[in-house]
């Protein structure tokens, strides 16, 4: 049995997860703070990936990153990374398709919460960096541990855009939904049902726990 | 001293008005704000702690605040609804604002919050979530003290103990203290001096006795 795939998918969804957290959180807070005219236009492009097919974002990520696009032929010419077929690819282009799954819950999160709080936190002297660290993420859990944990399962679970721009090239490209499709269409059942009840297991147990966690932090905050 | 010279556009009670308030408040006077919801009384405090932008100035001890930030401005601020941090212990609060130990275990033994300096706030009533949070605005020895209606979500037994743990605080840190309220008992027992706002604009100032008597009045020929 050749768990590659499944540790090509989980190193993806991991950095996905670390990069795009970094790149969401400034954004998010910003998003939640301004009464900018701009912030449904950014809205809406930030919840694009949610509704276009993975086919046509694939498209798009795939023009970008070739090396005959500028983006692609920069990369190629001045780092010497290939940023189509290669894993660095994968996770450009899974960072723009998960986006809206950590940008949105956090949101939500940083505009729940009690907006004097974080004016205390201001007049105590502290920095906006300092009053996010130390006091809006610690009253955000459920909504903090929601985006990490939807970016990760979302990232793990993609196959269009990921075979779009990775196609399957063994461990560089050939995540587990990849490898599973290619099982189908050589007909090998047995293998696929193994593949797929892994993913379907852990999916479960992972979301299973999300949904534990946010039950539990509910009754702390009403006890 | 605190001047005060500011304008600006509010949407009030009764539609467009402007926030017009000139005034000069001395080193340690206990100012009680009073006057109908939506007639600025708020927005004055919270453009005093740097939280509203307005026209005009502000200046403290000879110095201006203009494009001062509130995390500059050292100033001890009482929110209604308590905004204490949700997420730490009574004590965390105090320690979050300044990290000085001593200062925190003093202003909890002044307020009998002592034996709940380990709990997690979420756990607190009302009046201790208040008082928890007049010891935090104390903890940066502010000289300039803002409370937005710290009395209001209290019942009576509560507010009067508090009333008591405000005197004490603002005379034994010598700060100069704005307090907004509507309660006219704990209003002349705090205040050395009384402000009453209107669509924004100061329609009464001066000693309680004289205020306070003139409101009554005001409200005496309303009701006849």
């Amino acid at each position: 049995m050749d768990f590659a795939p499944f540790i090509l998918s989980f190193k993806l969804a991991g950095l996905t997860t670390l990069i795009l957290f970094m790149i969401a959180l400034p954004f998010a807070w910003w998003l939640s703070q301004t009464d900018s005219k701009s912030k449904p236009v950014l809205e809406a492009i930030t919840a694009l990936p949610i509704v276009l097919p993975p086919s046509v974002l694939g498209f798009y990520i795939l023009v970008v990153l070739s090396p005959n696009s500028a983006v692609g032929g920069f990369f190629e010419d001045v780092f010497g990374v290939k940023l189509v077929f290669s894993f660095v690819g994968l996770v450009v282009a899974s960072c723009f398709y998960s986006l809206p799954f950590m940008v949105q819950p956090l949101q939500s999160g940083f505009e729940s919460l009690n907006k004097h709080m974080l004016e205390a936190s201001y007049l105590a002297g502290k920095s906006k960096l300092q009053t996010i660290w130390h006091v809006a993420l610690p009253n955000m859990k459920p909504a903090l541990i929601t985006a990490l944990i939807i970016t990760f399962a979302h990232t793990v679970g993609e196959f269009g855009v990921v075979l779009m721009v990775g196609g399957s090239i063994p461990n560089e490209t050939k995540v587990a939904s990849v490898a599973i499709y290619e099982m189908v269409e050589v007909l090998e059942y047995g293998k696929a049902h193994i593949y797929s009840g892994i993913m379907v297991a852990m999916s479960f147990v992972v979301l299973l726990l999300v949904y534990i966690f946010n039950h539990k932090q509910k009754k702390v905050g009403i006890l | 001293m605190l001047a005060i010279d500011i304008q600006k556009a509010l949407h009030g009670s009764q539609g467009q008005m402007s926030l017009d308030v000139k005034l000069n408040i001395k080193q340690g006077e206990f100012v009680v704000l009073m006057g109908e919801s939506g007639s600025g009384k708020t927005t004055l405090l919270r453009v005093l702690a740097g939280l509203e932008k307005s026209r005009g100035s502000v200046s403290v001890e000879g110095k201006v605040w203009e494009n001062v930030p509130p995390q500059q401005r050292s100033i001890g601020f009482v929110f209604q609804d308590y905004a204490l941090f949700e997420n730490m212990s009574v004590e965390e609060n105090l320690l979050f604002v300044n990290h000085d130990k001593a200062l925190a275990t003093k202003l909890l033994e002044l307020t009998a919050l002592s034996a709940l300096a380990t709990r997690n706030v979420q756990s607190l009533s009302g009046g201790q979530k208040q008082r928890v949070s007049l010891c935090r605005a104390m903890m940066n020895k502010p000289k300039l003290l803002l409370m937005d209606e710290p009395l209001s979500a209290l019942d009576t037994k509560m507010r009067e103990q508090l009333q008591i743990e405000i005197a004490i605080l603002h005379k034994e840190f010598g700060t100069t203290t704005i307090m907004v309220s509507h309660d006219g008992a704990s209003s002349y027992a705090l205040a050395d001096r009384i402000i009453v706002l209107d669509q924004g604009k100061i329609i009464r100032d001066g000693h309680k006795d004289s205020v306070l008597k003139k409101e009554q009045k005001t409200v005496y020929s309303l009701q006849n």
